[in-house]
C-alpha cells in the first residue's frame, strides 16, 4: 500500500523533471529552427590540412622540450 | 556541342568559361568567390553540396550598402550591442543547402572579426555575432555579398518586430496536455480492469484527487483557446465548432469533478485530458506555416532603408523615413526610386518589373515625372522628391489595408455544420433530461452532462486540421504555398477568377526572339554577340544568351549611347545594334507589343530582332479545364495588341479588359464583389497589389518565391502556374473527403448517444469511444488525401 503511494510520487516527480525539461527546451527556442540543427551535425569538422598538420607536430616538440 | 557546368553555381559557361585553377567557371563573378574560398581553405564548401554556389545576375555597386555607416540605421538593425560585441541577423533569401549553412557558419574563418555565426534555415536568416572594432556593419554586409549571400536589408527590419512566439506556446500546451493525459490514464487503468470495483477506497481517493490536480493546468492553460474562440464567435452570432468543444470540456470537467470530491473515483478525466491533447495536436497540424515567405508584405518590405540626399553641393545618406518634398536625391545604378518624383539630372531608363511585372526598363528624360517602386538600370540620375514616401501613390495602394473581414472568415463550412450540430446537441440533451427528471433528478443531470460530453465534437473537430493540413502540405510540396488552411476553403468557393497579364500569365524571362530580314550568317551573328555581351541593358542580355554558341571578339571600340542603343567596331566593321531611329534614322512607330533591336553593318541594313512576351506553359489547358468552374476575366495593363490572341486562349464568354491602372485592377474586383461573386485574384506585381487585397483570394505567382511579392493568400511558383486547374479541383476533392469524414464522426457521436441517452455511459466507454472516433477520422483523411493527389496532381 505505502509502497505504491510511493512509486507514484515517484513517478510523478520523474514525469515532471521530464515535463519540465521539454518547457525549458521550449521556451530557450530549441524548437524554433527544427531543420538547421539536423544539418549541422552532419559536418565534419575541418580536416587537418597539412599547414594545421605542422603546427600541430610542432606544439607537441615545443612540449617535449620543456 | 557539350556543355560546361560552372564549377561554382553550375550554370552552362557556354563557349568560353573562365578557366581558374584548371576549373572552367561562367563568370568572374563566381571565379573570385572560388578563388576566395580556396584561399581561405573553405573548398569543403563545393564537397558537401557540387555546384551549389550563387550566381549574381548584377554587379552589385560598391555603394549599395554605404547606408550601414549610417548610425541610427546601424543602430535600429543590431539585435544587441555589448562593449565592443554586437550581433546581428540578417535575411538572405537566397540560402538554399547544406553547403550555405556549413559556408555562413564558418564566417570566422573568412573574417577574424565574426566570433561567431549559427543559421536558421527555415527563416532564411543568418545570426553574427561580431567585433565592433574590427568590421563595421557595412563590411560585415560587403563580406557575405562577395561570397554572393546578398543580405536583404529593407525598411521593415527597422521597425523591430517581435519574433512569433504563437508556436512556443502552443508546444508547450501539448506537452502538459500530453503530461497530464499520460499520468491519469495510468491512475483510471486499475478502474478499467476485471476487478476494478474491487479497488480500495483508499486508492480511488488519492486517484481521483491527482487527477484533479493534474486535470486543472490541461483546462485552464492548455484549452483555453477554444473558450476564447467559441466566445468570439458567439459575440458575432456564429456558433462555431468551438463552441461544442468548449461546452463538452466543460461538462467533462464539472462531472467528473463532482466524482472527484464525492471520493468515487476519476470519472472521465482521462478522456478530457486525451481529448484536448488530441485537439491539440490537430491545432499543430493546421498551424504548420512557411516561415521564409511572407504572405503581408507591404512596401515596407520592399523599399531601401536609406538613400542619398544631395543638399549644399554634399551627398549624405538619410534614412528614407527623412525624406521630404523638395529634397534633392541621387539614384545610382540598380537602385530603387523611394518616392514619387521627377528627374532633374541625367537619363532614367527604369525597370519596373516588381511593379508592372513588364520586363522592359522605360526609358525617362529630364523633367519627367517618375512613380516610386521602379529600380534604376544605368548611370545615376538625381530626382526631385514630390510626394513623401506614404503619400506616393503606389505606396499608398499597397497600403490599403485588406478588407477580408475576422467574421466572414468564421461562416465556413464547419462552423454551418457545427450550428446545426450544438442546437440538434442541445435540444436531445434536453429532452433527455425532462424524460429522466420525472423519475430521478440526479439521473437526469447524469444523463444531460453525458449527451454533452459524448457529443463533444473532437472528430469533427480534427476532420478539417488534418485534411486541410495535409492538402496544404502537399500544395506545399508540389510549389504552391498557402498562407493559412482557410485559404482552401476560399478557393473552392470562387467562381470567378480574374488573371494579369505580364508576368502571370506571360513569363518573365522567357521570351521568344526571331530575326526579320535576310538571316544573319554565322559571322555577323559573332559580330552582333561581341557588342551586346558588354552591355547591360535587358535586351542585350536576351540577344547574348540567344547567340551564346557564336564566338565573341573583343571589340576595338565601344560605346553605350544610352536609350539608342549601342555602336563600336569589331574586326574592323563598324557595328550598330538599337532602336529604330539609332540604327536606321527613321522615326518609330508607337503601338507595338514586340520590343524590336535593328542591326546594321556598316551602315547596311540587315533588318531587326523581334523580342515577344510567351505565355507561361499549359496556359490553354488550364483556361480549358478552369471555365467549367468558374467564369474567367483578364485585366492588364497592357495595350490591347495582344487582345485578337488572348480571346482565342481565352474563348468565348471570357471578359478581356487592357488599359488598366493599378486603382481600374482594384475597382473591377470590387464590382465583381458587389455583385455576389467570388473572387480569385491572379497578379504577380505591385500593381496588382490591391486587387489582390480586395479579391476572395489573391495568389501572386513569382519566379522566385521567397524574393519581394505583394501580400496575398497564397505564392504559387511560376513553373507550377501549369497546375493551377489542378489544384483547385483538388480542393473540392478536399472537401468531399471532409463530408465522408464528418459522417464517419457522426456515426460514432449517434453510437455514443445511445449509451448516453439511456444513462449508461460509463468511463471506460468514453475512454474507448473518443480516440478511437478521433483516429480513425484522423486516418482516413490523412491518408485519403495523400492518396488522392498521388493521381490528381
Amino acid at each position: 500500500m505505502a509502497a505504491i503511494i510511493f512509486l507514484i510520487i515517484l513517478g510523478i516527480i520523474v514525469a515532471g523533471g521530464f515535463l519540465v525539461a521539454f518547457i525549458w527546451a521550449v521556451t530557450s527556442g530549441q524548437y524554433d529552427d527544427d531543420y538547421s540543427p539536423s544539418v549541422r551535425m552532419l559536418f565534419d569538422n575541418k580536416l587537418p590540412t597539412e599547414e594545421n598538420a605542422t603546427k600541430e607536430t610542432e606544439s607537441t616538440t615545443t612540449i617535449t622540450k620543456n | 556541342m557539350e556543355k560546361t557546368a560552372c564549377v561554382h553555381c553550375g550554370a552552362d559557361c557556354g563557349s568560353s568559361p573562365v578557366i581558374h585553377d584548371d576549373k572552367p567557371f561562367c563568370c568572374h563573378g563566381c571565379k573570385t568567390v572560388y578563388a576566395l574560398l580556396s584561399e581561405k581553405d573553405l573548398g569543403q564548401y563545393y564537397a558537401i553540396q557540387p555546384m551549389s554556389g550563387i550566381k549574381l545576375g548584377q554587379v552589385q555597386s560598391l555603394s549599395k550598402f554605404a547606408f550601414l555607416d549610417h548610425d541610427e540605421i546601424n543602430e535600429s538593425l543590431l539585435d544587441f550591442r555589448d562593449g565592443t560585441s554586437a550581433r546581428v541577423t540578417f535575411f538572405i533569401p537566397t540560402i538554399h543547402c547544406a553547403s550555405c549553412i556549413w559556408l555562413l557558419e564558418h564566417l570566422d574563418t573568412l573574417h577574424k572579426a565574426v566570433t561567431f555565426s549559427s543559421v536558421n534555415f527555415p527563416k532564411k536568416e543568418v545570426h553574427i555575432t561580431f567585433r565592433t572594432d574590427q568590421i563595421s556593419l557595412r563590411q560585415l554586409a560587403e563580406l557575405l555579398a562577395a561570397i554572393h549571400y546578398v543580405p536583404e536589408i529593407t525598411l521593415d527590419q527597422l521597425d523591430k518586430k517581435s519574433p512569433a512566439k504563437t508556436n512556443r506556446s502552443l508546444l508547450l500546451k501539448i506537452g502538459i496536455a500530453a503530461f497530464s493525459f499520460l499520468n491519469i490514464m495510468m491512475y483510471s487503468f486499475p478502474e478499467y480492469l476485471p476487478g476494478g470495483d474491487l479497488l480500495e477506497q483508499e486508492f480511488r481517493y488519492v486517484f481521483g484527487w491527482l487527477s484533479f490536480l493534474l486535470i486543472l493546468p490541461v483546462v485552464f492553460f492548455s484549452a483555453n483557446d477554444y473558450y476564447l474562440s467559441a466566445w468570439k464567435g458567439l459575440k458575432h452570432k456564429i456558433i462555431s465548432i468551438d463552441l461544442p468543444i468548449s461546452l463538452g470540456i466543460i461538462a467533462l470537467f464539472l462531472q467528473s469533478s463532482w466524482v472527484v470530491f464525492s471520493g468515487n473515483g476519476i470519472g472521465y478525466m482521462d478522456s478530457l485530458a486525451g481529448l484536448i491533447f488530441f485537439l491539440l495536436i490537430g491545432k499543430w497540424y493546421q498551424g504548420k506555416t512557411y516561415q521564409a515567405l511572407s504572405f503581408d508584405r507591404d512596401y515596407k518590405s520592399y523599399f531601401p532603408v536609406a538613400i542619398t540626399r544631395i543638399g549644399n553641393g554634399s551627398e549624405n545618406i538619410v534614412p528614407i523615413k527623412d525624406l521630404k518634398t523638395g529634397d534633392h536625391i541621387l539614384v545610382r545604378n540598380q537602385e530603387l526610386i523611394p518616392a514619387d518624383a521627377r528627374i532633374v539630372r541625367g537619363q532614367g531608363n527604369i525597370d519596373y518589373s516588381f511593379v508592372t511585372g513588364e520586363s522592359m526598363p522605360v526609358a525617362k528624360a529630364t523633367g519627367d515625372f517618375i512613380y516610386a517602386g521602379g529600380r534604376q538600370a544605368g548611370s545615376s540620375i538625381e530626382l526631385v522628391i514630390e510626394h513623401a514616401v506614404e503619400q506616393s501613390y503606389l505606396t499608398q495602394l499597397w497600403n490599403q489595408q485588406s478588407t477580408k473581414q475576422d467574421a466572414s472568415r468564421l461562416k465556413n463550412h464547419v462552423n454551418n455544420v457545427s450550428h446545426y450540430f450544438t442546437i440538434s446537441i442541445l435540444v436531445i440533451a434536453s429532452a433527455a433530461f425532462a424524460y429522466w427528471a420525472t423519475i430521478d433528478v440526479g439521473k437526469a443531470v447524469f444523463v444531460f452532462t453525458s449527451v454533452l460530453i459524448i457529443a463533444c465534437p473532437c472528430a469533427l473537430a480534427l476532420t478539417v486540421p488534418f485534411t486541410f493540413g495535409s492538402t496544404m502540405r502537399v500544395f506545399g510540396h508540389k510549389g504552391f504555398y498557402l498562407k493559412s488552411t482557410d485559404v482552401i476553403e476560399q478557393l473552392h468557393n470562387i467562381n470567378t477568377i480574374v488573371f494579369d497579364k505580364t508576368g502571370t500569365i506571360t513569363m518573365n524571362r522567357e521570351v521568344e526572339v526571331r530575326f526579320h530580314g535576310n538571316p544573319l550568317t554565322e559571322a555577323e551573328n559573332s559580330l552582333v554577340r561581341s557588342l551586346v555581351r558588354h552591355s547591360g541593358h535587358p535586351l542585350s542580355v536576351i540577344l547574348n544568351e540567344r547567340l551564346l554558341d557564336s564566338p565573341a571578339y573583343e571589340p576595338d571600340s565601344f560605346e553605350e549611347i544610352h536609350g539608342m542603343g549601342i555602336t563600336g567596331v569589331v574586326l574592323n566593321t563598324r557595328v550598330n545594334i538599337g532602336s529604330k531611329r539609332f540604327v536606321t534614322g527613321e522615326a518609330a512607330e508607337e503601338t507595338r507589343n514586340d520590343s524590336r533591336v535593328y542591326i546594321s553593318f556598316s551602315n547596311r541594313q540587315a533588318g531587326y530582332f523581334t523580342i515577344e512576351n510567351v505565355y507561361r506553359e499549359g496556359l490553354a489547358d488550364n483556361i480549358q479545364q478552369l471555365k467549367k468552374i468558374a467564369s474567367l476575366h483578364l485585366i492588364s495593363g497592357d495595350n490591347d495588341a495582344e487582345a485578337a490572341k488572348l480571346s482565342q486562349v481565352f474563348g468565348e464568354g471570357s471578359k478581356l479588359l487592357f488599359n488598366q491602372t493599378p486603382t481600374d485592377k482594384k475597382a473591377y474586383i470590387e464590382k465583381l464583389k458587389a455583385e455576389g461573386k467570388k473572387v480569385l485574384m491572379i497578379g504577380d506585381g505591385l500593381n496588382d497589389a490591391g486587387a489582390l487585397a480586395s479579391s476572395k483570394v489573391g495568389i501572386s505567382v513569382a519566379d522566385d518565391v521567397f524574393s519581394f511579392s505583394p501580400a496575398c493568400d497564397a505564392i504559387m511558383e511560376s513553373v507550377r502556374f501549369r497546375d493551377l486547374g489542378k489544384f483547385i479541383v483538388f480542393t473540392h476533392k478536399s472537401f468531399t473527403i471532409i463530408w465522408i469524414s464528418f459522417a464517419i464522426s457522426l456515426s460514432y457521436n449517434i453510437a455514443g448517444l445511445g449509451f448516453a441517452i439511456t444513462g449508461q455511459l460509463s468511463p471506460l466507454i468514453a475512454a474507448i469511444l473518443m480516440p478511437l472516433s478521433s483516429i480513425s477520422v484522423v486516418a482516413f483523411a490523412s491518408i485519403s488525401v495523400k492518396l488522392l493527389s498521388k493521381y490528381a496532381l
